[in-house]
């Protein structure tokens, strides 16, 4: 549990940290939270040569509104998601997932930045912006950039950003007053990835559903966001057949991995317990 | 005596003796930061080690290149083998009789395994080095499932012991068999089953897992060349055994070795044997003239120190209909890695696994043990039990419940039927210990009365009915069991390590103004012996257990010990303080008759004070006898007033207890929630029962990770697949169900103070009473035995086997 050797670098503005990056070339990371990359550097299974650590630059942190958009600054902490007034407000769904992520401990340092850029499956952000779907304003030596959610992830720690590049913001459009939401968990303890976990956001309309997005975590190589599932829903009044075939579809774009949090079938299976569980939980907070 | 005289009891009171809810004393440093553990000690030139581990289960070494590790800045030793071989110290021996390989040599045998030792002037260039280390490996086939370990075919693990087929324990019958063990009576249990109405037989598997102390275990050692003299800090749970041993490998005469086990955060058995570090160590030190410090992580303690359990027990039961026991059979299958490294006393390879009849009255029984050679770590420890008791609880907890539930029974009501009665006692069992005493019945009838059992099993029909009527998805399961404990190892004539007898000790030294220092062989890991064994004194002699103070650890100044383990430190070196204080008091007593000019008989005790007989204003306290130990003392008596007792307990203690558990299984899930853990323990004269809810609040704890969760993995070619905290289950606050806990009194009659020892009853009864408990949720549907650990998936797994997601 002990790094290899590198050179810390703390810049005070983007600018000043992409241009680094540029200098630096590909053995350099951004470190934003640390709470994947340091460990992983600690199992010198990532030894970059030099970190370039974003926390000095005040610009990335801030929870602003734009328009009918809410624009979360990377550097924003999971604790300072949770004391946001706006986003419990407005995008509740974000406190609820936030609160299932860690503990207090992790969530003082961990980034929403760092949560969503990294590209690690297991990350419970990821498939909370695909169902929001948010963008991710992104700043590299040729500028800057936006990328939606739902084209960002590519594989496992694959995403697509460029080399060089750090994601700033995430802008989420704010979902329709009265929605209904729901990010259900399932995990060995605190601290744990999910086994399965399903985001839901939707609208009800006299009794039906009048739009819905799904997203998916830990389920596959990449969150998903389960278009198929949501638009069979769409229409309906949550009967149970219907929502049994929305399972369905679920599970049908999921390919877990088999490991300690069990065999691939379970986590399949369970991705489409969470999802029929989240999707209860909405409807009962829809108006 | 005027008005203003406190009585009796109220100056029995404020000595905070036995009994009393006294704060622990430790905590004071540690809940402020200031324990003082091995990896605080800073010494001036101190060097770091780090050790090159195999990638591989079990490889051929084709080659070893150290240069470029040599060449990193700061690195000024790298240690192989080859180094270690012509000191004789490439080898050492295991507490069980086997040898292990400090570094390896040849041969890996397991993954994680030491390989080479780097040691620099700095923690980051050791990791550094030891990364840079070259090995070449040539894969060798694997063995990982115990079950085929002994197949004709099966690798061949030990070369080393290529043609050895005596074991320390008898004949070898393979080359990856380590012993065979057996005992009781075989003819007669083969004919109890013979002519058994009912016979239920099980494979029973308890899983690897392991101890895993927040503090991984460490040292320091210095070697001072000058004097000839090596001093060795570390988190040893057994210190006195280690400088013994660190004596006979270094050939260091034993009086030129310190060994101080400092402050220890926890040990729960991964730190009684030695380790490859603390030698790697020693020999680092001694070639580099300089203090070198050795800390392990948690990735190496979890895959390379001492795991516990892994033992695979096909039990069988033979019963009359009505349910009698009348016969036990045990065939074990134990699977103890690439070396022996069991530590148990010398004589039991299996433990005290032959408490396997548990608390029931067996006529007969016979168990019959396979030691195996696998490729994993080394080990076979007690982790929080007494030697291989929590194996033999979940045994026979978990058949009892077959049988039950072959017979149609309550389990509740089949162990009242077999349990042992109050007047058997001192009861002798079909497999040969002699219970010292219990008051079974009524323990477990109290703990039923007070949960409420028939209506909690009258909820949980109405439950299964509304689960199968569809109405819920939630099953309810409740446990129940009854446990025996056997701790306080232990008797000479049957107890030893490495021919050490396992007797335990105190000095006890009163200074003139009558405080106290106490000394003892033993050493706390978390126990809060700083607070109890001065309770123990403080009630023998009368003096305030604020005014004692307690020491361990220092081979230097404490009386030789085994150490702390096996829950043996209060039925050993507790004993031993109380007879160490006895003859401090008998001592006081003649000093107390010399000043009051009476015979010694003349006076008695009372709490504080010998008092003359009739005449209770003459008296003299312990503080005036102290004050008088040093310049009143009776002419030819010798001043000063101290005393040392070396404790051989004429036999083993037995605490029992009940445990009640109730929980509900979300079957579309796995998920399991413990509603309710009840707790009833009886173990016998109760010190300090704060310190004893605290302990039962720990080992149940412990308890319901491995029940819950814990498990030592590996994969087909043998990658261990728990090796952190993510994986390896260590439950938070949040997971961990809230404790309810009870006791009976039963003391120990061969015991000075009655006292048993509580420290792993709760593991060795929890993990049963989890298990049997979500066995229960599902025995309605048809489900005999499932395996632990219950986590999710498996849960989830019984439940769709059962067609419940249909």
């Amino acid at each position: 549990m002990i790094p290899g050797s590198f050179a810390y670098h703390r810049p005070s503005s983007v600018q000043e940290a992409v241009a680094l990056l540029a200098d630096l070339g590909t053995e350099a990371r951004a470190l934003a939270g640390g709470h994947s990359l340091i460990p992983m550097m600690k199992l010198r299974l990532a030894a970059p040569d030099n970190l370039v650590d974003l926390a000095g630059i005040k610009e990335l942190k801030s929870i602003r509104a734009d328009g009918g958009d809410i624009v979360i600054g990377a550097m924003t902490t999971q604790h300072e998601v949770l004391a946001s007034d706006l986003l419990t407000q407005k995008i509740p769904i974000l406190r609820e997932t936030a609160l299932q992520i860690a503990d207090p401990q992790v969530r003082y340092a961990g980034t929403l930045g760092g949560n969503v850029a990294n590209g690690d499956p297991g990350n419970d952000m990821p498939a909370v912006m695909l169902c929001l779907g948010a963008a991710y304003q992104v700043t590299g030596k040729s500028g800057e950039r936006r990328i939606a959610a739902r084209e960002f992830y590519q594989g496992a720690y694959f995403t697509a950003l460029e080399p060089g590049e750090i994601l700033t913001a995430i802008r989420i459009r704010v979902p329709a007053t009265g929605h209904g939401y729901g990010y259900e968990k399932l995990k060995r303890k605190i601290g744990d990835y999910a086994t399965a976990a399903a985001a839901v956001v939707l609208t009800m309309t006299g009794g039906t559903v009048a739009s819905c997005s799904i997203g998916l975590t830990n389920v596959a190589e990449t969150p998903l966001w389960a278009e198929a599932a949501a638009n069979i829903l769409v229409g309906s009044s949550l009967n149970a057949a219907t929502v049994k075939r929305a399972v369905a579809a679920a599970e049908a774009i999921t390919a877990p991995a088999t490991d300690s949090r069990g065999p691939a079938i379970y986590r399949t299976k369970m991705a489409g317990v969470m999802l029929a569980r989240a999707l209860a939980h909405a409807r009962s907070r829809a108006s | 005596m005027n008005d203003m005289t406190p009585t009796s009891a109220e100056r029995a009171e404020k000595l905070e003796g036995m009994g009393c809810k006294r704060k622990r004393v430790e905590d004071v440093r540690f809940v402020q930061g200031r324990g003082n553990y091995v990896d605080d000690l800073k010494l001036p030139g101190m060097l770091y080690g780090d050790f090159t581990r195999s990638p591989y289960a079990h490889a051929r070494i084709k080659r070893i290149d150290t240069s470029k590790a040599k060449a990193v800045p700061g690195v000024l030793a790298v240690l192989t083998a080859a180094d270690l071989k012509p000191l004789g110290l490439h080898y050492m021996p295991t507490l069980a009789g086997d040898v292990q390989a400090v570094l390896a040599e040849e041969k890996v045998l397991f993954q994680n395994q030491e390989v080479a030792f780097v040691v620099a002037n700095e923690r980051y260039a050791a990791a550094d080095g030891a990364e840079l280390v070259e090995v070449e490996y040539e894969s060798l086939p694997v063995v990982i499932d115990p079950f085929r370990a002994m197949a004709p075919d099966a690798p061949v693990l030990r070369e080393d012991l290529a043609g050895k087929t005596e074991g320390v324990h008898g004949a070898r019958k393979h080359h990856n068999h380590v012993f065979n063990w057996q005992i009781g009576d075989r003819a007669a249990t083969d004919a109890a089953f013979n002519k058994a109405e009912v016979a239920i037989k099980e494979l029973i598997s308890y899983q690897r897992v392991h101890p895993c102390p927040l503090e991984t275990c460490q040292c320091v050692a210095s070697f001072d060349k000058i004097k000839g003299e090596l001093t060795l800090w570390g988190t040893f749970q057994a210190p006195h055994v280690i400088r013994t041993v660190a004596s006979l490998i270094s050939k260091i005469p034993e009086h030129k070795i310190h060994v101080i086990a400092p402050d220890i955060g926890g040990g729960f058995g991964n730190k009684v044997g030695a380790y490859s570090g603390y030698i790697c160590a020693i020999v680092a030190s001694i070639v580099t003239g300089r203090p070198v410090k050795w800390v392990e992580d948690r990735i190496e303690n979890l895959s390379a120190t001492a795991f516990a359990r892994d033992y695979h027990m096909t039990t069988e039961i033979a019963a009359t209909k009505d349910g009698k026991v009348t016969g036990l059979r045990v065939y074990t299958l134990a699977d103890h890695g690439a070396f022996d490294a069991c530590a148990d006393p010398s004589k039991w390879p299996a433990g005290f696994f032959n408490i396997v009849t548990g608390s029931y009255d067996f006529p007969t029984a016979h168990v019959e043990v396979d030691g195996i050679y696998t490729n994993k770590a080394p080990g076979g420890v007690a982790y929080r039990c007494s030697f291989r008791v929590t194996e033999a609880a979940y045994c026979i907890e978990r058949a009892m419940d077959i049988l039950a539930q072959k017979l149609g029974m309550d389990p509740a009501e089949l162990r009242m039927k077999n349990l042992i009665r109050r007047e058997q006692f001192p009861y002798t069992s079909a497999l040969g210990w002699e219970y010292d005493s219990g008051d079974y019945h009524t323990a477990l009838n109290k703990a039923m009365d007070t949960v409420g059992y028939k209506a909690l099993r009258d909820e949980q029909k109405t439950k299964q009915e509304a689960f199968r009527r569809g109405e819920t998805r939630d099953l309810m399961g409740i446990g129940v069991i009854f446990f025996t404990e056997i701790v306080g190892a232990g008797p000479s004539r049957n107890c030893d390590i490495l021919g050490i007898a396992m007797f335990d000790s105190a000095e006890i030294r009163i200074h003139p103004t009558g405080s106290v220092i106490a000394r003892l062989g033993t050493k706390s890991q978390g126990q809060g012996h700083e607070t109890t064994y001065a309770q123990i004194i403080a009630t023998e002699l009368g003096l305030k257990a604020d005014n004692i103070t307690v020491e361990e650890g220092n081979t230097d100044t404490a009386p030789y010990g085994l150490g702390t383990y096996g829950s043996r430190s209060t039925p050993v070196s507790g004993a031993a303080t109380a007879m160490a204080a006895r003859k401090i008091k008998a001592k006081a007593q003649m000093i107390a008759a010399h000043l009051l000019e009476v015979h010694d008989d003349d006076l008695e005790w009372d709490v504080d004070r010998f008092t003359v007989k009739g005449n209770p204003e003459r008296f003299k306290t312990m503080t005036e006898l102290a004050w008088a130990a040093y310049h009143g003392v009776p002419p030819g008596m010798e001043p000063g007033l101290e005393a040392v007792s070396y404790y051989d307990p004429p036999n083993m203690t037995y605490p029992f207890g009940a445990y009640i558990c109730v929980v509900d299984v979300d079957v579309d899930t796995g998920m399991t929630k413990i509603r309710r853990f009840y707790a009833l323990d009886d173990c016998g004269t109760r010190i300090n029962p704060m310190i004893i809810e605290g302990q039962i609040h720990g080992g149940l704890t412990e308890a319901f990770a491995i029940a819950m969760g814990q498990e030592i993995r590996y994969d087909e070619i043998g990658n261990v697949m728990t090796a952190s905290l993510m994986d390896y289950f260590l439950p938070t606050a949040v997971e961990t169900p809230h404790w309810e806990t009870d006791w009976t009194t039963t003391p120990s009659p061969h015991h000075p103070i009655g006292a048993k020892g509580v420290g792993e009853s709760p593991n060795v009864g929890g993990v049963p009473c989890f298990a049997n408990a979500v066995n229960d949720a599902f025995g309605f549907l048809g489900s005999t035995h499932i395996a632990m650990p219950h986590d999710q998936w498996r849960t989830w797994t019984v439940a769709e086997n059962l067609g419940l997601h249909a």
